[in-house]
């Protein structure tokens, strides 16, 4: 460990000294920030006081960017929590309003690329765990249809999850409270996660991230919703800058209908352990061995 | 000093030539040149300029670099028959393998780097400097083993091509083990880059535990083919010694390795359309399309013909050892396995997605140009590879201390092969 930082630690100050050369001859239009952020170590590796460096040179980029004031947490995880999902599919109506209450809350590109964390697909009924025969697009003038079910798909922030497994760079893993984050400084844009998810939980920024300036969320968190940068992947945190202050998801606060239910798997007497213990409980694709935490169910 | 005269002496032999020799590398330059334009647009908008999407996340380049690995794999082959049959021209096969084999890595690597979506992070792969996932990640693996075989598919040849340069015989004992050794590490870097794909419990298609094997095999078809093509080009424009007995000799092992191809293929063909179900659906937007997609059926269907055509011609001994025949069929498994291992491996591997949507990809101008131009370095490589491999080899290009030796050692030597063999 001790070696392997020494080494990096020099070549990133050959790195830089080539870099600094580089700009003083005016060859690249390369500002300061941008060779910090070229150098900028893993999340995982950094220090208190790193990481508070990083923090403020992401607040200027940002400010810089979108002339708004960002505050970045790098709130830890509580060890006395392990977060779990459930979703009523007795209950979703296929509305999609917790798509957009995403999408807003995580500062997801609207278009060009046009990322959504969530997909809510249309199955005819009685076909349920056949996912291939889901409907993507459609659109009714009212919901819920007759003679279809929906189902909200996401980040099933698995318990022994493959995209973690599959990366090169660790710019992936699983948190202690059971949160699987990307370091967006970190990601080298393989998209190896992408081909190892088996519910389709993660997105890639194609392009340059777009969100309108007036709709930007600027409390954010260093490992969530904070605005991204081209060819990364991101995917649902379970909205990790609300979840580690007390709050819900944005998608739980928004679904009209109550069918999104969140808490903490270790507390005995959460909603969704009862859930879990007295309600009709199934998980996608647990032949894969993946162990989602999170639970679809049938409250009637 | 010696080396710097050697160095300067090679730099000058790259840029001497001729007229085809300049047009030849004219040509390439033109074609890297368009890609260095697509690949900068690329890099400036991102991924987007291509046609991938989330749903079909890798496409030509991965493609691509799947087949360049299997290449790279093959080619260190033809020197089993070198040991094997005991070619005359054993030196020349060890180092034009080698060579071959180095600029397919090459290429392949190349195919990853312009798939990156960050190539200015690609520091964070290195070992030590950055962070590699090994042993979590079989793309850590690849890493690792395909720039092991890139050494070691360079030492080689750089130090037979140096030593008889001066006139030396390459001390065996450094050699063979090293030859021997990067044997099974071609096997490895295509089952290492087989199994990037077959552990992915998500994608039925590639989850399949016959997909190495088939890889392997489907490699040692369409390596083999690339040299044998290579071979005679060399021979008409460069001089190199090779009898067309060693060229039939490849050719039958290559009706080998595409039985086993094409029988690894049946099996997995009998097992997902006998049992049907839900694991068939790639497999049926491949051969047959998929509620109404099928723009990759054409695609397959050709490569199928031109795989079997290939096999018959090579089975039979008339055809295989006719140059003509010999010829068509080599082109047929080079473009047949490329299909089959490219586009036709990466892309029914996605669809349908593990959600059920299909988004029906095919590669774009973007993707296709950028493509070509890794393939124009890779033979722009290549050929000034050959450019000094050759002369060193046949004794025209050596130390000018030992020009005169190195000349007759070599023809002396070749003699002395030739009586032992006709001996024996
Ligand atoms: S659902 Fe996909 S992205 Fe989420 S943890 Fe599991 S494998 Fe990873
Ligand atoms: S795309 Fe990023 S997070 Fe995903 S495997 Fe590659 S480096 Fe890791």
């Amino acid at each position: 460990m001790e070696d392997r930082s020494q080494t990096r630690r020099d070549f990133m100050k050959m790195m830089s000294m080539g870099a600094m050369a580089a700009l003083s001859l005016g060859s690249l239009s390369c500002t300061q920030a941008r060779v910090e952020a070229f150098l900028q170590k893993h999340f995982r590796e950094m220090t208190e006081a790193e990481k508070k460096e990083a923090i403020r040179r992401l607040e200027e980029t940002y400010f810089r960017k979108y002339g708004k004031k960002f505050h970045i947490s790098t709130q830890p995880a509580d060890a006395a929590v392990l977060w779990g999902y459930g979703l009523d599919l007795s209950r979703c109506i296929g509305c999609r309003r917790c798509v957009y209450a995403c999408v807003k809350e995580n500062n997801q590109s609207r278009i060009n690329p046009q990322l959504q964390w969530i997909r809510v697909v249309r199955l005819k009924d009685g076909s349920l765990i056949n996912l291939e025969n889901t409907e993507h697009y459609y659109n009714p003038e009212k919901v819920p249809e007759p003679g279809f079910q929906y189902m909200p798909v996401q980040c099933q922030h698995c318990e022994n999850p493959p995209c973690v497994r599959v990366c090169p760079v660790h710019a992936t893993w699983k948190e202690p409270d059971g949160i699987v984050v990307v370091d967006y400084n970190w990601c080298i844009g393989c998209r190896y996660c992408i081909a190892a998810c088996p519910y389709k939980g993660r997105v890639f920024n194609w392009g340059e991230p777009n969100i309108p300036p007036e709709e930007l969320n600027t409390e954010v968190h260093y490992l969530g919703n904070r605005p991204r940068m081209k060819n990364v992947v991101e995917k649902c945190t379970f909205c990790i800058q609300r979840v580690r202050n007390g709050r819900y998801p944005a998608c739980v606060e928004a679904c009209p209908t109550g069918a999104r239910k969140f808490g903490n798997l270790l507390d005995p007497d959460s909603e969704i352990r009862y859930i879990i213990e007295n309600k009709r409980v199934f998980r996608l694709k647990e032949d894969l061995n993946t162990e989602p935490k999170f639970y679809y169910f049938f409250s009637a | 000093m010696e080396a710097w005269i050697f160095f300067k002496k090679t730099i000058r032999m790259v840029f001497v030539g001729t007229k085809v020799y300049y047009l030849w590398c004219a040509f390439l330059l033109a074609i890297i040149g368009v890609a260095i334009a697509f690949y900068i647009k690329q890099l400036d908008a991102g991924l987007i300029v291509t046609n991938m999407k989330d749903q079909v996340s890798w496409g030509l380049y991965i493609g691509n670099f799947t087949y360049l690995v299997g290449v790279a794999a093959a080619a260190v082959l033809l020197v089993i028959p070198a040991y094997i049959y005991h070619f005359d021209p054993i030196k020349e096969i060890v180092v034009l393998g080698e060579l071959l084999a180095a600029s397919a890595i090459i290429m392949a690597l190349m195919f990853v780097l312009a798939d990156l979506g960050r190539p200015d992070r690609f520091w964070h792969i290195i070992p030590f400097i950055g962070i590699l996932a090994f042993p979590d990640s079989l793309l850590a693996w690849d890493v690792i083993v395909l720039n092991g075989y890139l050494v070691l598919n360079t030492i080689v040849p750089i130090y037979i091509l140096v030593k008889t340069y001066f006139g030396k015989e390459p001390v065996r004992k450094y050699v063979i083990p090293l030859v021997l050794l990067s044997i099974p590490w071609a096997v490895g870097i295509h089952t290492v880059t087989a199994f990037l794909y077959n552990g992915l419990a998500a994608r039925p298609f590639w989850n399949a535990s016959i997909l190495a094997p088939r890889f392997l095999a489907s490699a040692f078809c369409s390596g083999p083919a690339m040299a044998l093509i290579i071979f005679q080009i060399l021979r008409k424009t460069a001089g190199l010694k090779i009898k067309n007995e060693a060229l039939f000799k490849v050719a039958e092992l290559m009706a080998y390795a595409m039985f086993i191809n094409l029988f690894l293929l049946g099996a997995e063909l009998f097992k997902e359309y006998y049992s049907g179900t839900i694991h068939l659906a790639p497999m049926q937007y491949l051969f047959q399309g998929l509620h109404g997609h099928d723009s990759l059926v054409p695609w397959i269907q050709s490569a199928m013909v031109m795989n079997i055509t290939a096999f018959l011609i090579f089975l039979i001994p008339a055809t295989r050892k006719n140059l003509i025949t010999l010829n068509i069929g080599s082109l047929l498994i080079i473009v047949g396995v490329w299909i089959e291992k490219g586009l036709g491996l990466i892309v029914p591997g996605f669809i349908p997605d593990p959600l059920g949507e299909i988004y029906e990809y095919l590669p774009n101008i973007n993707e296709i140009a950028i493509s070509l131009g890794i393939w124009a370095f890779g033979l722009f490589i290549f050929t000034l590879f050959m450019r000094i491999a050759i002369p060193i080899q046949r004794g025209d290009f050596s130390h000018s201390k030992y020009a005169h030796e190195a000349g007759r050692t070599q023809y002396e030597r070749d003699q002395s092969i030739r009586k032992t063999s006709e001996n024996s």
